[in-house]
């Protein structure tokens, strides 16, 4: 495994000993607990945890959201972060909010809804741009939600479980997309699930966070070849042995 | 399969989509609408009607509604009652818009700055439990018998409740849709431009509504306490009306109140039927 890793250069997320706190009544609730990891230009790098691993306080750290408590992150470029829920604002349509993040970057007018066309194209809406939030299916929600987040030219995608409310066929269907985008893109990808076979389908590297306080506990480089697909026997073996990973992991927090 | 499924979906909306299909089903919605609206009209008449017949009063001081809608025929051809309800109208208006700025202006201002939320967020509330005819006798000593007098009660009527629902809105918009805007590059006003006052709107709206209601109160009371000479407002002429002992006259012009009351009011729920729609929020 160490044979391949390869320390990147000059990476496109450092995180060096992160520490976040959150007081939690008379206690404080340790989220992150010295968490060190980099990100290369251009990776796809997965975490995987229990839930309360911390996973989602690293992004928001990573994504400017909230501060460390102790520690330093560190993005080198723009950040755009997705979260589970497509969260598009309702009083505009599919085509409006991409729009937004365009003009939010500053980009202009006409520019602005030739862009938002083209964006909404790559990730196969191009008949849905005149919609309205609440006119699509979550599937089609969280691709508006993409194109959004691809339309703020971010260096680093943040996604925090962003398929995690998607019936199976559609999450295939944009694991493919996401996976088609990301390719050859030069886009770096920070992807949260607590699903390790997904992360096994689409990350370069997968990290396995402890729970209570989140540390990195282990890391494994998946070396299939792409495209994975989420059925094949050698991608349940190295998604088995993350799950074992995972459990032994709960199993010392005792939950 | 999905290919298959589409052009079953095309054609299902080609069928529903036909006008005759929407226009007769718009019809039967209207209808649907409308009916109890009637009925209720209907039976308020007839309980009209049978308090008169039941003879508690006598019918000059409780006259019946076909009196009533007999002088309400008379008056509809007269100018003067037309421009009676000008004036009252155009009253209610400029009241009604120099609440909006204010209370709108109010309301941002107490939802960004902290301090002010603290000092006055719950007074502003507090003083929309203050019946607004409480202000008259001051209005009354710092304006004299005039229409500013009267503008001044509708707009301290109105404006809080205005101020109200945008605090509202603002305090309520959903923390992940901040969180959305932020991440996009959006801080300060930005922020309240693209996200935070869009997502407040129907709140916003509720305010306006309850804000119309104040107003609309606060300028009947104040009509009919403040005379101003050759401005024969509909509260105006309710005094006049009461003063000669003139109840069919009387009860005309409080059908004419109720009337705009209750359009005004319908106006704002097709306003906010029309946020819930592109919202989402309906289910049809």
């Amino acid at each position: 495994m160490s044979a391949i890793l390869q320390l990147p250069r000059d990476p496109a997320v450092s995180v060096e000993g992160l520490t976040k706190t959150f007081p939690a009544g008379d206690r404080l609730l340790v989220a992150l607990h010295g968490v060190s990891l980099e990100v290369a230009r251009g990776e796809f790098l997965c975490l995987v945890g229990a839930s309360g691993s911390g996973k989602s306080t690293l992004l928001n750290v990573l994504a400017g959201l909230d501060q460390p408590s102790a520690g330093a992150a560190r993005v080198d470029g723009r950040v755009a972060l997705m979260f589970q829920e497509a969260a598009l604002l309702p009083w505009l349509t599919a085509a409006g909010n991409v729009e937004l993040a365009l003009e939010l970057r500053g980009v202009g007018g006409a520019e602005r809804r030739r862009q938002a066309r083209e964006l909404l194209e790559r990730v196969h809406l191009a008949g849905a741009g005149n919609r309205r939030p609440h006119e699509l299916s979550g599937g089609m929600k969280q691709r508006v939600a993409l194109a959004r987040a691809l339309a703020l030219d971010a260096d680093v995608l943040l996604m925090d479980e962003p398929f995690g409310a998607l019936d199976a066929i559609t999450r295939d269907l944009l694991h493919e997309e996401l996976e088609r985008i990301w390719n050859g893109s030069g886009l770096t990808i920070v992807f949260v699930t607590h699903n390790a076979r997904e992360a096994v389908r689409l990350g370069d590297r997968v990290l396995v966070f402890s729970s209570r306080p989140g540390r990195v506990a282990h890391e494994v480089e998946v070396e299939l070849p792409r495209p994975r697909s989420l059925d094949s026997p050698e991608l349940a073996v190295v998604a088995g042995r993350i799950t074992d990973r995972l459990r032994a992991e709960m199993g010392r927090d005792g939950s | 399969m999905a290919a298959e499924l589409i052009p079953d979906l095309e054609s299902l909306e080609a069928v529903s989509g036909s006008v005759p299909v929407r226009g007769r089903a718009l019809a039967a919605r209207a209808w649907s609408g409308t009916w109890p609206k009637l009925a209720a009209v209907a039976l308020a008449l007839c309980l009209w009607q049978a308090v008169v017949w039941a003879a508690f009063w006598p019918d000059y001081l409780l006259p019946g509604p076909l009196a009533v809608f007999g002088r309400l025929g008379q008056d509809l051809r007269q100018p003067e009652f037309y421009l009676g309800v000008a004036i009252t109208l155009r009253r209610a208006l400029e009241g009604y818009l120099l609440a909006i700025a204010i209370g709108s202006a109010l309301g941002l201002l107490v939802a960004r700055v902290p301090v002010l939320r603290k000092a006055i967020g719950s007074a502003i509330l507090g003083l929309q439990s203050m019946p607004s005819i409480v202000w008259f006798p001051l209005a009354i000593l710092l304006f004299q018998l005039s229409e500013n007098a009267i503008i001044f009660v509708v707009v301290l009527g109105a404006a809080p409740a205005i101020a109200g629902g945008l605090l509202n809105g603002v305090d309520h918009v959903p923390p992940l849709l901040v969180r959305v805007g932020r991440t996009m590059g959006a801080r300060g006003l930005a922020l309240y431009r693209h996200v935070i006052l869009p997502a407040s709107l129907p709140a916003f709206v509720g305010g306006l509504k309850q804000g119309w209601a104040f107003a609309w109160r606060s300028l009947m009371a104040g009509e009919l306490l403040v005379i101003v000479n050759h401005q024969a407002s509909i509260g105006q002429r309710l005094q006049f009306a009461r003063d000669l002992s003139d109840a069919v006259g009387l009860l005309t012009l409080m059908l004419v109140v109720l009337f705009i009351g209750i359009t005004v009011d319908s106006l704002f729920g097709v306003l906010d039927g029309g946020i819930r729609k592109r919202w989402g929020l309906l289910s049809d």
